[in-house]
């Protein structure tokens, strides 16, 4: 069965001015760690609050679990999880309290589904009486998702859970969600950071209120168009600089350490002859393997 | 090389927690200076100092070639500054805001008119001058942000944190402003979580706890650390700290 | 200097866009001068009083006509016995009566001097010292024209009496006012910010996605407030009776009871005002402002709402305050039980119930 279906969704704001959502449609299988990935703006939390039932669509259908978004939001309500980008938590209760009272609110009890949060709880265990005011970045998250999770929902909603939060950080929590997986719980989770996109089983690309693609990631790399070409050289900016004067290139840009470029033909000896010419040092020219971000640059139409 | 920033044992202390820890570090002219660390590491606090916003409770700095303790005004005049929180405002229009933010660094009118028709053509903004910045987009936003913040000319731009959340693309065009800016000789020292862009830097500082760990050159620390990419990096260094947890 | 007007302008731009506080900017000082300019007055027109005239002759005849041609009272007449003139001032229909003894006009005729009797509601001290001088000096001029028109002295006599609060302290008149708005701002900010302060916060979206009711949130948000006001009003009630000597002369309990109903009403309005707004500081800037004013205005406790515009006196029948400052005092300064009060009570009431209905089906489940 599958946990969320989602089909032709809209949404605009302002009366007709800004289309935040534009027809977007998938499904989400059931215990699946689903990714919506996308940059700030793209959709993604009007989507999430759409499937949530805190906002009406347009127009579209959409379900959760089987029940409609509309007219079975107090179905979905009481059994879905959701951790709201930028989530506060009550600032003024510990992370005992807040436990306790997510808990009670969803009719049960912190004892009864521990086990299911008990990894990411005993993280932050012994400060179980500190006010979450006073809890750092990573701590608040780690006490979000146990509120989230406390009620052993069916699917759980987290929407960009690892904005703003270091790399370590982002790291731990995304393992936590693998382990999360293998209880059973259907995810769906968004993220701007495409590095994340690799860590789950399928993801659907999301700009300016379009999917741009979905598949598993492994799907979506193996579907890059073009071959790809990562270039080094001693001085990055000289080195996009170069290549842009490249009458044989299509599109560069900076990729970390290295430049990926794509180019109409190629030509090694070509290229290195009119690197070499601008002055460049220290080339490196090497196959690469494509990645999410790859493919979100080239299906913004670059 | 100039130096254009210079610290020697930069501390800030908030009764007994010391929140910046005896920071040493050079930054030379036109480089672009990654400053990394978990968050709650001390990254902004020790920017703060930088920035002239916060007085330093032991140790020395010059930035810009002015003292730290008694020179912050001019340090004002002679940095920029850009960050995610806070860059430009809403309810004004794109030009209103170079107007302003110009005005402030005591640009005369006809700089202000020069410059903020040329920024605006590089930006692609004729349309929008006279709009709302609330109305433009994220990534439009961040990149006039920047320009706004290097309008007057000074010698180091402090960025913090300025491409989260924007889109791959918006991203390297955010990066290709940086590195014109470096190639003209401006200094660009700049915060970030997103490991690819410390790889931009020509050099990086890693604090970890209040203090710098780790500052060299992105090839030589992944030499050190044994480490493929700076991601695995940052790892082995933060993976320890014991503040923010 | 040029960094300043740059300053400046800037700061011209934010204020002059942001329309909802310059509609408060300039439109606040406007209704306050016309509200202030057509409430604030205390002469006194048209007020009900009652004559009893015992005499029914042609001296109290010409007396009452008199008092009938100046503008500022309006007669009834039709009371008769002592016990009738005590229900119309405890039922607030008159603040005065004036009692024409049955020998007026032979003790006029033979003694050239006779008495009459004011009676005056003194809850109120300044409209009860009012009216007590016009009459008085209406007396007087009837007085007056007898001696004229006869060549000798004539006197009549005002013996008057106060009612409620012979010795006319203000306290009477003010700590039932101070009590409806310290009760009323309270209750509507706290809770309007309160509930505001989650939708602000984002938890309010957590609690929309749970099992959790609506009205589950709202009254848990109420009732800290309503206990906490509860004991806000027994210790007005201590330093009224205690520090400044103000007696309550009707049950403690029903006091309590019309004020947890006050009180309840002012925290629906406080929900009210949390499901239309979005901001904490819209809402506190709409309590404050948009409850003080009237409250201070039409509960009548400084201005008497008989002396305002008909318009303004419709107004006030819709100020919750007015109505509870009218129970307490009738309850503490006239010591009246229940049925003297129930009409108000009922009012209370029937504003609470359409408050909380109106709030309950506009308070939104969902974001937009």
């Amino acid at each position: 069965m599958e946990a969320v279906v989602v089909s032709n969704l809209t949404k605009t704001y302002g009366g007709e001015k800004v289309l935040a959502v534009d027809h977007v449609s998938f499904s989400v299988n059931k215990g699946e760690l689903f990714g919506l990935i996308g940059p700030d703006g793209s959709g993604k939390t009007s989507i999430f609050r759409m499937l949530t039932t805190l906002l009406l669509p347009d127009s579209g259908v959409a379900t959760v679990d089987g029940f409609d978004i509309i007219k079975d939001y107090r179905q979905i309500r009481n059994t879905v999880g959701y951790m709201p980008g930028k989530f506060s938590l009550y600032q003024d209760l510990s992370i005992e309290e807040n436990l306790n009272f997510f808990a009670t609110v969803f009719g049960t009890t912190v004892k009864e589904n521990y086990h299911l949060i008990k990894d990411i709880y005993v993280q932050i265990e012994k400060f179980k009486t500190r006010r979450a005011g006073k809890l750092s970045g990573g701590m608040k998250q780690k006490l979000a998702l146990c509120c989230a999770l406390i009620h052993k929902p069916t699917v759980l909603f987290l929407d960009e859970p690892t904005t703003g939060v270091d790399p370590v950080s982002r790291k731990e929590f995304w393992e936590m969600l693998k382990r999360l997986k293998e209880q059973g719980i259907t995810i769906v989770v968004s993220t701007p950071y495409m590095d994340e996109a690799t860590l789950c089983d399928r993801i659907a690309l999301i700009q300016n209120g379009k999917i741009l693609s979905i598949d598993t990631p492994g799907s979506i790399v193996a579907n890059y168009p073009d071959d790809l070409y990562a270039i080094k050289a001693e001085n990055m900016y000289k080195l996009l600089k170069s290549l842009e004067g490249y009458s044989q290139r299509k599109n560069s840009y900076a990729f970390g350490e290295y430049a990926h470029v794509t180019f109409k033909t190629y030509s090694e000896e070509n290229v290195k002859k009119h690197l070499q010419e601008s002055g460049l040092k220290d080339i490196v020219i090497r196959k690469a393997t494509p990645t999410i971000e790859d493919c979100f640059i080239k299906l913004l139409g670059h | 090389m100039d130096t254009v920033i210079q610290t020697e044992k930069l501390t800030k202390r908030f009764g007994d927690f010391i929140a910046a820890n005896e920071i040493t570090l050079e930054v030379y002219k036109g480089e672009i200076f990654g400053f990394l660390g978990a968050n709650g590491a001390g990254k902004t606090t020790a920017m703060r100092m930088l920035c002239g916003l916060s007085t330093p409770s032991s140790g020395k700095a010059t930035i810009a070639g002015f003292d730290v303790y008694r020179q912050t005004e001019n340090i004002k005049k002679n940095i920029g500054y850009m960050s995610q929180k806070f860059s430009l405002y809403d309810d004004l229009t794109v030009l209103e805001n170079i107007y302003f933010f110009g005005g402030i660094y005591g640009l005369s009118d006809k700089q202000l008119k020069e410059k903020s028709t040329e920024l605006v053509k590089r930006l692609g903004l004729e349309r929008e001058a006279t709009k709302l910045v609330s109305s433009l987009p994220l990534g439009w936003k961040q990149k006039l942000s920047f320009s706004v913040a290097v309008l007057h000319e000074p010698k180091i731009v402090f960025l913090d944190e300025p491409t989260g959340g924007v889109d791959p693309v918006t991203r390297r065009q955010f990066w290709d402003l940086i590195y014109e800016a470096a190639d003209q000789g401006l200094t660009v020292f700049v915060t970030t979580h997103y490991m690819d862009e410390a790889e931009y830097c020509n050099r990086i500082s890693l604090m970890v706890d209040g203090r710098v760990e780790a500052l060299d050159s992105p090839a030589n620390l992944k030499t050190n650390f044994g480490a493929s990419s700076m991601d695995e990096v940052f790892y082995q260094l933060a993976r320890g700290a014991k503040r923010g947890d | 200097m040029k960094q300043f007007i740059t300053f400046l302008k800037k700061e011209f731009a934010h204020v002059l866009r942001d329309r909802k506080t310059l509609l408060i900017l300039f439109g606040m000082p406007v209704a306050q001068i016309l509200i202030f300019g057509f409430a604030l007055t205390n002469e006194v027109k048209n007020a009900n009083i009652v004559v009893v005239d015992y005499a029914k002759d042609e001296s109290s005849q010409k007396l009452l006509a008199k008092i009938e041609a100046s503008q500022y009272f309006e007669i009834e007449k039709m009371v008769i016995s002592a016990d009738q003139i005590e229900k119309a001032f405890q039922e607030g229909v008159i603040k005065l009566a004036l009692v024409i003894p049955s020998n007026f006009a032979s003790d006029l005729a033979h003694q050239n001097h006779a008495q009459v009797q004011v009676i005056a509601d003194a809850s109120d001290p300044n409209t009860a010292n009012t009216l007590t001088n016009y009459i008085s000096s209406i007396v007087l001029d009837y007085q007056q024209e007898l001696t004229t028109n006869a060549g000798i002295p004539y006197r009549i006599m005002p013996e008057t009496r106060m009612l409620y609060n012979p010795q006319l302290k203000g306290v009477y008149n003010f700590v039932p006012g101070v009590m409806a708005l310290v009760l009323m701002l309270v209750c509507v900010m706290m809770t309007a910010v309160s509930i505001v302060r989650e939708k602000e916060m984002g938890t309010m979206e957590i609690l929309l996605v749970s099992p959790f009711k609506p009205l589950m949130v709202v009254v848990s948000k109420a009732i800290p407030y309503l206990l906490l006001s509860l004991i806000n009003v027994a210790v007005i009630l201590l330093l009224s009776v205690f520090v400044l000597d103000l007696p309550i002369l009707g049950n403690i309990f029903l006091l309590f009871a019309e004020s947890t109903l006050f009180i309840i009403t002012c925290l629906t309005i406080g929900i009210f005002i949390s499901v239309k707004t979005a901001s904490q500081q819209v809402a506190m800037l709409i309590s404050l402002m948009g409850m003080m004013l009237p409250t201070i205005l039409f509960s009548g406790f400084m201005f008497p709402i008989e002396n305002m515009p008909v318009a303004l006196q419709v107004i006030s029948n819709v100020v919750p305050a007015k109505w509870f400052y009218i129970i307490v005092k009738s309850i503490m300064i006239k010591g009246l039980g229940f049925s003297g009060i129930w009409k108000e009570t009922l009012i209370l009431a029937g504003m609470t119930l359409f408050l909380l209905v109106v709030s309950l089906k506009t308070f939104k489940i969902r974001l937009a």
